[in-house]
């Protein structure tokens, strides 16, 4: 796959380089653990992520894109590709290797009711950091804790309670905290707040984009809702079974969605306005995504795309850039808007 | 729609208030222990059953200093309370008098309160050791199978699976006739508690094992065991501070619970010799010899017998109620 280099002229550095990132789960059987196949997850990503800059990740579940979340926080070992985090490759470090990494690329997690033990203090939880990596903060770790607390928007007070004496997300403000405690460059969230309530979201979100400003993180946020995804990211990554699909910043991709399957998902975004509904046409997908074990030939996606034709199910779309920083992997992109044919 | 935004928003105003109300007062979470403990004292059948079983470790812990106030040795003779023509003890009652509170044992009058007591002491004894030996066990085996997979937790399911049908009894019963007289530095009695404790602890950690097994494996999928890991923790970490203290509750309920299958796997083996060695009072032993009387003498029958059932019932209250406190689906 011929890759070109990303329109980042005069912007700022890369923090983290992502080249043909594969991983593959086998699946086993028997006794021996023969492998008789493999589940392709994650097949050959390629983007970089800007220091300061919100990447949005966006797909359907099941197209890898927490997979590719755990791949760059290492949580996951890479099946093939590299990742190079601030020029430093850690495609395969190990967990002593890994460690001093763990304090600049940080997670949170999806949901807030499994992503923090319940036998252990709120105190304990957001002090883990601290006591993992040996750092002695100013002042003790419990002052430190609490100053996260307050950063997070939680009474400090609230040090000894446990998990389950607070509120969804409350949870998920637990959990931030815990991934600020290190002061990390670079934030990965995978669905942060999918586990919560609508009214709760909202917060969160804006949670994120102060600590952002304030602290000048870099996020990876990962999100399935693209509503979610329009208003915290700077840039959006499409994904299709395990595949980059598009990759463009927000307003291009929401204006001009170039990639059928994005044009589809964005068709899907449900819009408050009943008077503005009936003027827009949605795209309709047939069938069902297909399976990740034996994936389609060439593009992934023209068993559902009514644009397909005999070249796509062939050659497999590179992708590459149409637009300056509009990278698109499409046989057939559409650079204009233009009624589709199947429409409900 | 309105209840969940209710309830957070509840929950968060009322988090502001506490502080406002009483900003002396350092806030104290309550831990699922003490919730638990909360929730144990309301349960008072649960209660009962750990009162009594508090009672008969304190009887056992104290047996000499109680057979001293109210008994007499329990392996002291007193033919004269025994009728010399049937060899069934003297008056109704098997013998119950202000001297010998539960009577005396037929033909040689040993005095049944002492053994009684002394027996609690031989059966929680083994029942508690050999619990601990196969808690020990099972948590290790359980929580490596768990969280290791693979060909580990193959090996270690099917040892378990072997020892659960493995013909415990028989094979107890086999082992003791060949055991040595002294062993490990112990003599008489103490050989046979060693091994009755080895042997039934062995045979019981498959139980805990399996259970410490299936937690383990729904635990380390929780996220906040990838969260650990994504702050650089290792195995050690993980396994002893993130999943070790979600298995207590489990490991501690499955505990209280076989403790009183201990006592009857002990009293049935005492009952049929291959327990402890005789002089050493043990309520198997009385029940095996109350055989030959219990048309005679039915009482020293019924006393054993009400000292085992009473023993059991009680760890299996209090170990139901431990495990209703702990449910975590009650969680709140």
């Amino acid at each position: 796959m011929s890759i070109p280099e990303q329109q980042t002229a005069g912007g700022p550095e890369p923090i983290l380089r992502v080249k043909g990132l594969v991983k593959h789960f086998p699946i086993t059987k028997g006794l021996l653990r023969r492998q008789i196949g493999a589940v392709q997850a994650v097949d050959g990503l390629t983007f970089d992520v800007l220091a300061g800059e919100t990447l949005g990740v966006v797909g359907e579940s099941g197209c890898g894109k927490s997979t590719m979340g755990r791949l760059i926080t290492r949580l996951l070992e890479p099946t093939g590709g590299t990742v190079e985090f601030q020029g430093k490759d850690i495609t395969h470090l190990g967990v002593a290797g890994m460690r001093p990494m763990r304090r600049d690329v940080q997670m949170i997690f999806q949901d807030p009711y499994s992503s923090l033990n319940p036998r252990h203090t709120v105190g304990t939880i957001v002090g883990a950091p601290f006591r993992l990596q040996g750092i002695k903060p100013e002042g003790g770790v419990k002052k430190e804790v609490q100053r996260l607390l307050g950063l997070v928007g939680l009474n400090p007070e609230h040090y000894n309670r446990y998990p389950h004496e607070f509120s969804g997300g409350q949870r998920q403000r637990i959990g931030i905290a815990r991934a600020l405690a290190l002061n990390p460059k670079l934030v990965v969230a995978d669905e942060p707040v999918s586990a919560l309530d609508v009214s709760i979201q909202a917060q969160v979100v804006n949670l994120l984009d102060d600590l952002q400003t304030e602290l000048g993180l870099t996020y990876v946020i990962i999100a399935h809702d693209l509503s979610v995804i329009r208003h915290v990211s700077d840039r959006i990554a499409v994904m299709y079974l395990g595949k980059l699909v598009e990759l463009t910043d927000r307003s291009s991709l929401y204006t001009r969605p170039m990639h059928p399957y994005t044009k589809a998902l964005l068709s899907a975004v449900p819009v408050p306005d009943p008077g503005r509904r009936t003027k827009r046409e949605r795209i309709l997908l047939k069938g069902d995504v297909p399976s990740p074990i034996s994936p389609p030939s060439g593009c992934r996606f023209h068993t559902r795309c009514w644009k397909a034709t005999e070249v796509c199910s062939s050659q497999e779309p590179p992708l590459v850039a149409l637009e300056p920083g509009h990278q698109v992997a499409c046989h057939h992109p559409e650079s204009v808007p233009e009624p589709a044919p199947a429409t409900a | 729609m309105t209840a969940p935004l209710h309830d957070t928003g509840a929950a968060e105003t009322a988090a502001v208030d506490v502080t406002a109300g009483a900003p002396a007062r350092a806030i104290e979470g309550r831990s699922p222990w003490r919730i638990a403990w909360i929730r144990l004292k309301r349960d008072k059948l649960a209660l009962a059953g750990g009162v009594v079983v508090l009672l008969l470790i304190l009887v056992a812990v104290f047996a000499p200093l109680i057979v001293d106030l109210l008994g007499h040795p329990p392996n002291e003779f007193h033919e004269e309370e025994i009728d010399p023509l049937f060899s069934v003890p003297k008056g109704s009652w098997g013998g119950i008098n202000s001297d010998f509170l539960l009577g005396v044992e037929p033909r040689n009058g040993r005095d049944v309160f002492s053994r009684i007591v002394y027996g609690a002491r031989v059966s929680l004894l083994v029942a508690f050791l050999a619990a601990v030996v196969a808690v020990v066990l099972g948590t290790l085996f359980g929580i490596v199978a768990g969280f290791f997979g693979g060909w580990v937790d193959t090996v270690v399911s099917r040892l378990m699976d072997l020892l659960l049908a493995f013909p415990q009894l028989l094979f107890i019963i086999a082992l003791v006739s060949v055991v040595p007289d002294s062993l490990w530095g112990l003599t008489g009695s103490g050989v046979r508690m060693g091994v009755l404790i080895v042997v039934i602890g062995f045979f019981g950690w498959p139980y805990i094992g399996r259970i410490v097994r299936g937690q383990t494996l729904s635990l380390r999928e929780r996220e906040y065991v990838e969260a650990a890991r994504s702050l650089g923790a290792g195995r050690g970490y993980i396994l002893l501070r993130e999943l070790l203290p979600n298995l207590v509750a489990p490991i501690t309920v499955y505990t209280t619970l076989m403790i009183p299958t201990n006592v009857l796997t002990e009293a049935a083996l005492s009952f049929l010799g291959t327990g402890v060695k005789p002089p050493t009072a043990s309520w198997g032993d009385m029940l095996s010899r109350a055989v030959d009387h219990y048309e005679a003498d039915p009482l020293y029958m019924i006393i054993p017998g009400l000292a085992i059932f009473v023993t059991v019932l009680a760890f299996n209250l209090f170990g139901d109620g431990v495990r209703d406190a702990l449910d975590p689906k009650g969680s709140r």
